[in-house]
């Protein structure tokens, strides 16, 4: 079942359509950043994006940052809201279910075929977020110094290639956990109505809301356990040496929401009457 | 094959779809289900299939008790509920291959024994010759095809079929009522909801009747129709008839009249007897549309206004 789902992922033109998108904001900001060479300051704009500017292999990161709080979570709520209602809605749920496909079988296949979605997408954007990095920004000047490949991390200490490939294996993996938590919540939505509009705005919904509590003050008791308070923790994959709380403390919530959501998605598929 | 019995399914506290309801379907049975629109018939059928978990019953498929072990029944049957579906951006190919890699047996056999299973499948529904058109420009007849398709990829036992013909043109529909018949002469066992009365009564050997929930009656066709134990005596001379037979004459429009007579090879020598002359003689019979009018209220769909 998990292969016929990952089939009709990768058949599906919405979602290739969504990963082209999502590498082409980058690409934009990447193309506009190298021709004018005019860099936010400092502490203001995205993560990463004054770093760039002189060295171009820090690029995947800055793009990440640049999809991550908008462009990524609505395609992978798109694509996990239609996971259960759009098959309900064109009718293929209750076919698929007598075939017999079942329920937790297809819920299954359907998280895996959420988390193939993440994993593709991210990856997809780290690698368009090199290319286009290191063609419009160069090597920086760790070259000229005869280090190739040289990276200054964020406090200052220089990175070699390789800590730079692990490190920005574990951003992309911190990064698709946040968005499997997105896809989660979307999933369970999913099975709950059978529009798929519905599910998709639903977790969104979830989404603006943890990300208009996160600053306030007065939800200071609450902010740790909201989903996208830590969002942006894999910046510290980039100090050296990496600062890990943040990072752990991130994983777990999104581990929780996770587990507590496909729990309750798994809990109200099973039992559900499937009328559509 | 099918067997339920104090089967009831409510939807909140208003609704009752579905009310103690014994179905019995058998081995090699053409079972027609009939009944106004929301009496019930299309949520009894899902709880067969699995889908709908009824509030209170039994239901047996195949042998196998529903919903618990309905996973090993279902293999088995091939069904097709409230219309065919498939995505919409895929090939009808493309459609009967993914659903022929779901499921438990998924995929059996090599690529090549899958490809056949999938053009025999076309074939049979008569669609051998489709190409790449993606599902979402097919025509109605097309997709019902395909979805009857999907329903015998397997070659089940059991067919459950709600509404087969629907989107047919009388060609079309003919085409699918022969192939039903071959099917169940090479054995399978086939549940049909129809509308159509006249295409369950040409299809099926037995009917069961639902109204507002209720099984009202579930008979062999045959019985059904059986002769009333009137005759219908049409004559030109339908004065003279009337006046030879009068006590047994129970109706007349024109030159016809319904005479109680369970013969009517007997009624006929003695109206030829008394010189009276016979145009039409034959066994009066219900019609299924009687037989279901009389039996059923208005179906759901009908929304007449309450008057205080």
């Amino acid at each position: 079942m998990i292969r016929v789902e990952l089939a009709k992922l990768v058949r599906r033109p919405r979602v290739w359509l969504c990963v082209a998108l999502l590498c082409a904001l980058p690409t934009l900001v990447a193309v506009l950043l190298a021709t004018t060479r005019v860099a936010p300051a400092p502490g203001r704009g995205q993560a990463f994006l004054s770093a760039v500017l002189s060295n171009g292999q820090l690029y995947p990161a800055a793009a990440l940052a640049i999809v991550l709080p908008i462009f990524l979570p609505i395609t992978v709520a798109v694509v996990a809201g239609d996971a259960v209602a759009g098959e309900a809605s064109a009718g293929t749920l209750r076919y698929l279910l007598a075939r017999p496909v079942g329920r937790t079988r297809l819920l299954v296949a359907k998280l895996v075929s959420i988390a193939a979605f993440v994993l593709l997408a991210v990856a997809a954007v780290t690698v368009t977020g090199y290319l286009v990095g290191v063609a419009a920004f160069g090597f920086g000047p760790g070259a000229a110094l005869g280090q190739p490949g040289a990276v200054t991390s964020l406090s200052g200490v220089q990175l070699s290639p390789t800590q730079l490939a692990w490190r920005l294996a574990g951003t992309v993996g911190y990064i698709a956990l946040s968005m499997i938590a997105v896809g989660a919540i979307a999933l369970f939505l999913s099975t709950v109505t059978d529009s798929s509009l519905a599910a998709t705005l639903g977790a969104l919904a979830v989404v603006v809301a943890s990300a208009v509590l996160t600053p306030l003050d007065a939800a200071a008791a609450i902010t740790p356990y909201l989903p996208t308070t830590r969002w942006l923790a894999w910046v510290d994959f980039f100090r050296e040496p990496i600062f890990w709380r943040d990072i752990r403390g991130g994983a777990l919530v999104q581990l929780g929401y996770v587990t507590v959501l496909l729990g309750a998605a798994w809990a109200n598929f099973t039992t559900r009457d499937i009328t559509s | 094959m099918i067997h339920t019995s104090g089967l009831t399914k409510r939807f909140g506290h208003r609704t009752t779809a579905v009310d103690d309801v014994a179905i019995d379907v058998a081995e090699g049975d053409r079972y027609g289900l009939l009944g106004p629109n929301g009496s019930g018939k299309t949520t009894l059928l899902r709880m067969v299939l699995g889908l709908v978990y009824p509030s209170r019953g039994h239901i047996e498929l195949l042998g196998c008790p529903v919903p618990r072990r309905v996973a090993d029944a279902l293999p088995q049957v091939g069904a097709l509920v409230e219309g065919p579906a498939g995505y919409p951006h895929l090939s009808g190919r493309s459609n009967l291959a993914l659903v022929d890699a779901a499921g438990p047996d998924a995929g059996a056999g090599g690529r090549r024994t899958r490809r056949r299973r999938i053009e025999d499948a076309l074939e049979r529904v008569g669609l051998a010759g489709i190409d790449r058109r993606p599902l979402r420009a097919y025509s109605t007849g097309m997709r019902q095809r395909l979805g009857l398709a999907a329903a015998l990829l397997r070659r089940p036992r059991l067919l459950v079929l709600d509404e087969p013909t629907n989107g047919l043109d009388p060609a079309g529909s003919r085409e699918v009522r022969a192939l039903l018949a071959e099917l169940n002469a090479d054995g399978t066992t086939i549940l049909l909801c129809s509308h159509l009365l006249a295409e369950v009564e040409q299809l099926c050997t037995r009917v069961g009747i639902m109204d507002r929930g209720r099984l009202v009656l579930q008979d062999s066709l045959g019985a059904l129709r059986a002769p009333t134990g009137r005759v219908i005596v049409d004559s030109p001379d339908a004065d003279a008839a009337a006046a030879l037979l009068d006590s047994r004459v129970e109706a007349r429009s024109g030159s016809r009249l319904v005479v109680r007579h369970a013969e009517p090879a007997e009624l006929n020598a003695l109206l030829v007897a008394a010189g009276v002359r016979v145009a039409e003689l034959t066994h009066e019979r219900h019609t299924l549309e009687e037989i279901v009018l009389r039996r059923t209220g208005a179906g759901t769909d009908r929304v007449a206004k309450v008057r205080p």
